[in-house]
């Protein structure tokens, strides 16, 4: 295959595992493993910023803490940058000193702010970064959001503490910026992260004393097409939603007990705003593939009907389940990764599956490099 | 001047690394040490506020150090550090 730069091949895929960053490629008509960095080390979400061609790897030591390493696009060895730091006055929601717990996702910060960079991070806090990863601030208009005290909850990744984990930045105007957390939900900026607005109406949060509450939703990821910004879509733990006026207003997009209507990763076709794929779970206090059979969904018209897509995938004695950064889109090819350790790929936007990877880690993030 | 040990698994990230005498008089001052002499070391075994990392401990003299959050626990000249992890899970 072809190296665009000397860093993933074009294409390739980046898998984060609990046991290192793997990178597959294509060749001869099936996918292999070719390289293999931070062997034993949890890597909680790797990609390439398409922008510069550099690899991003946010690494979950455990015993040594949440470490960032990047691989430049002209360089053939990953290097550890400083890791995003909590200042010292910083206290998390349970009142205790606020330190990183978890480096849980990092995004290019526009294509007219070539060194932008966004981190979210366990306990709850946006970092950026305007020297290409060199430095990391915290963005404290979201952190000093006075909903925070009170209203932001435990999920997703930490029991005890908020997490954020998407971070979507509006392709006609750097400084719009929409951010999902765990559990607090969807927040919106319009002047470059100086203030935040929570954009959650229409959600549903049944788990809630107040299901309708503005603050305090668990979007399991957030994504949007590049071909309609304001059209955003999550799933959370009461449904798909889809909202086309950048946050304003939810609808959800799901039937419970109909498939899909529950599950954590989300892709949408960045030339088609109707077209986007999950990964159904059974129920969010099961969390295994549905009837045992692991399938795709793919909606062409914006949520209002579903297809299972189910070719290549395996149809009994299944337990696989995608966590939310574990599927992605490109160009009409769709891959995702498994906790059980397996990766499909369809080249056909999702109408069938091959198995590029059986007997992996833990898998946490799925990226296509250099799309 | 104390002599630092340092789990050989701290090499992986930092090769090269062996016990080391460094001028300190409290388990903070050690960590500052190494930390000049390696920068981003520190990182690896205190967090952002100074205090041990939750899987990481230190002995002076084989005796664990009291202080976890600011690592006040005194250090003698003679003393030797251990610095070690606990390692789990699979």
């Amino acid at each position: 295959m072809a190296r665009a730069r000397k860093g993933a091949p074009r294409g390739a895929l980046l898998l984060g595992t609990r046991k290192g960053l793997l990178t597959l490629v294509r060749g001869r008509g099936r996918w292999r493993v070719v390289g293999q960095e931070f062997l034993g080390i949890a890597v909680a979400y790797a990609r390439v910023d398409e922008r510069d061609g550099t690899g991003w790897a946010c690494l979950d030591h455990g015993h040594w803490g949440q470490k960032l390493h990047r691989l430049r696009g002209d360089a053939r060895r990953w290097e550890e940058v400083p890791a995003p730091r909590y200042p010292a006055d910083t206290r998390g929601t349970d009142g205790r000193p606020a330190t990183l717990r978890y480096l849980w996702t990092i995004a290019p910060g526009g294509e007219d702010r070539p060194g932008r960079l966004y981190a979210g991070t366990v306990p709850g806090g946006l970092f950026r970064s305007e020297d290409g990863g060199e430095s990391f601030e915290l963005v404290r208009g979201l952190w000093d959001h006075p909903s925070r005290a009170g209203q932001w909850l435990g999920g997703g990744k930490d029991f005890e503490h908020p997490g954020l984990h998407s971070v979507v930045v509006d392709p006609r105007a750097s400084d719009h910026v929409w951010v999902g957390v765990s559990c607090a939900g969807v927040f919106e900026t319009t002047d470059g992260g100086a203030t935040w607005a929570p954009r959650n109406r229409g959600l549903v949060a049944t788990f809630l004393p107040d299901p309708r509450a503005e603050v305090g939703h668990d979007p399991h990821c957030l994504v949007q097409s590049r071909a309609r910004a304001d059209r955003l879509w999550q799933q959370n733990h009461c449904g798909i939603f889809r909202s086309d006026d950048g946050g304003g207003r939810w609808r959800r997009c799901s039937r419970p007990g109909a498939l899909p209507h529950f599950g954590f990763a989300m892709a949408v076709d960045p030339e088609d705003a109707d077209t986007a794929w999950v990964v159904p779970a059974l129920a969010d206090d099961r969390r295994v593939a549905v009837d045992g059979a692991l399938c795709v969904c793919r909606t062409r018209d914006a949520g209002r009907t579903w297809k299972a897509l189910r070719r290549g995938l395996p149809q009994a004695d299944c337990y696989d389940v995608v966590l939310r950064h574990g599927l992605d889109h490109d160009r009409g090819r769709l891959a995702f990764g498994t906790t059980t350790g397996h990766c499909f790929v369809s080249e056909d936007r999702g109408d069938s599956w091959t198995c590029a990877g059986h007997h992996l880690p833990p898998i946490h993030s799925v990226r296509f490099a250099g799309c | 001047m104390p002599l630092v040990h340092l789990t050989y698994h701290l090499q992986r990230f930092f090769p090269g690394l062996r016990s080391v005498q460094v001028p300190a008089a409290t388990v903070a001052e050690v960590i500052a040490a190494l930390d000049r002499g390696r920068p981003g070391l520190a990182t690896y075994i205190v967090d952002e506020r100074g205090a041990l990392r939750p899987h990481v401990h230190i002995f002076i003299g084989g005796r664990r150090v009291r202080d976890r959050a600011a690592l006040t626990d005194p250090v003698g000249a003679e003393d030797e550090v251990h610095v070690v992890q606990a390692l789990s899970g699979g």
